[in-house]
């Protein structure tokens, strides 16, 4: 028993417990936090994997900003947890028998399928570059326009987040731009006809008479 | 896979099939509260991402990571808007149980 078998097993048990209590746990924050650690376990697997730089950006992206942003909105909600439970059990025997079927359907394959055995051994390429260069050579030449639709996909869903949850507040004040340009001379400036000149006053006649 | 030989291809995708029968068991489990029914999807990606770098590992291909990348990228993508539509969810209606939003009647 080498040490990257005894590895994986310690990170596997570890992962799925994490992600049996992620499913079972009683409170929110507690699932969120589960769910912390078996991404930090799963990023260990990655590792074993000599897959490193994707081990390393789920730890600093998911465990980093996804994770906080969950715990963030359980932590924000006030969640009535008691009647989301109600009848947590009642399921589980149907739950069980399907997940029993997923995992045996699923071995009844890999068993069979693929008689790969061990890995090849890291080409030359591999070996001088390291795997971080490898992803980021293939992804910026063969995938750039993928890798470019995906930079969309953020920013529709950075403006799609801030549109849904934004509010509007009653008493700010602001201006309506295109109403702003939209106004006429007659909107805002009233002629007013007014008589060009006025009559005067008949003057009084001076007491003496005219001179 | 006999025993505790050298781990190989058979080991990684057992796991990853059982980490996505955990996570079908928890959307079961959890048919009411939304927020956990969000960590299942989570753990099922995680699942999948899994098998893929299994592959590409054994397979000696980068292929496959540059495809986890991606998958990393649509699930953050995913999980922002679903938790923003929670948020605009339970300010509504003061509560996330599945069973209440049946305001479509489908």
């Amino acid at each position: 028993m080498t040490t990257t078998t005894a590895l994986f097993y310690a990170f596997s048990a570890v992962l799925l417990f994490a992600a049996f209590r992620v499913v079972t746990a009683r409170s929110a924050v507690a699932a969120v936090l589960y769910l912390v650690l078996a991404f930090f376990s799963a990023a260990c697997v990655w590792m074993l994997l000599r897959a490193e730089f994707l081990a390393i950006a789920l730890v600093l992206v998911y465990v980093g900003a996804v994770m906080v942003l969950f715990l963030f909105v359980v932590m924000m909600l006030d969640i009535n947890v008691g009647e989301l439970r109600e009848g947590f059990w009642r399921h589980f025997p149907l739950a069980a028998l399907i997940g029993v079927v997923i995992a045996l359907e699923m071995s009844a394959v890999l068993l069979g399928g693929f008689d790969l055995g061990e890995a090849p051994p890291a080409s030359a390429a591999a070996l001088k570059l390291g795997n971080t260069k490898m992803l980021g050579i293939e992804m910026y030449t063969t995938y750039v326009y993928p890798l470019q639709i995906a930079a969309v996909l953020l920013l529709v869903a950075i403006i799609a987040a801030i549109a849904l949850t934004l509010r509007k507040r009653k008493d700010s004040k602001f201006l309506n731009p295109s109403q702003q340009v939209r106004v006429r001379k007659a909107d805002r400036l009233r002629v007013v006809k007014l008589a060009p000149t006025m009559e005067a006053p008949p003057a009084t006649p001076p007491a003496g008479g005219t001179p | 896979m006999t025993g505790f030989g050298p781990v190989t291809l058979g080991h990684f995708l057992s796991l990853g099939a059982v980490l996505f029968a955990l996570a079908v068991i928890g959307i079961f489990l959890n048919r009411k509260n939304l927020i956990v029914l969000l960590m299942a999807i989570e753990l099922m990606l995680l699942a999948v991402n899994t098998n893929f770098i299994a592959f590409s590992h054994y397979l000696g291909d980068m292929h496959g990571q540059v495809f986890v990348f991606f998958i990393l990228t649509v699930a953050a993508a995913e999980s922002a808007i679903g938790l923003a539509i929670l948020v605009v969810l339970f300010r509504n209606r003061a509560s996330i149980n599945v069973d209440e939003l049946d305001e479509l009647k489908g």
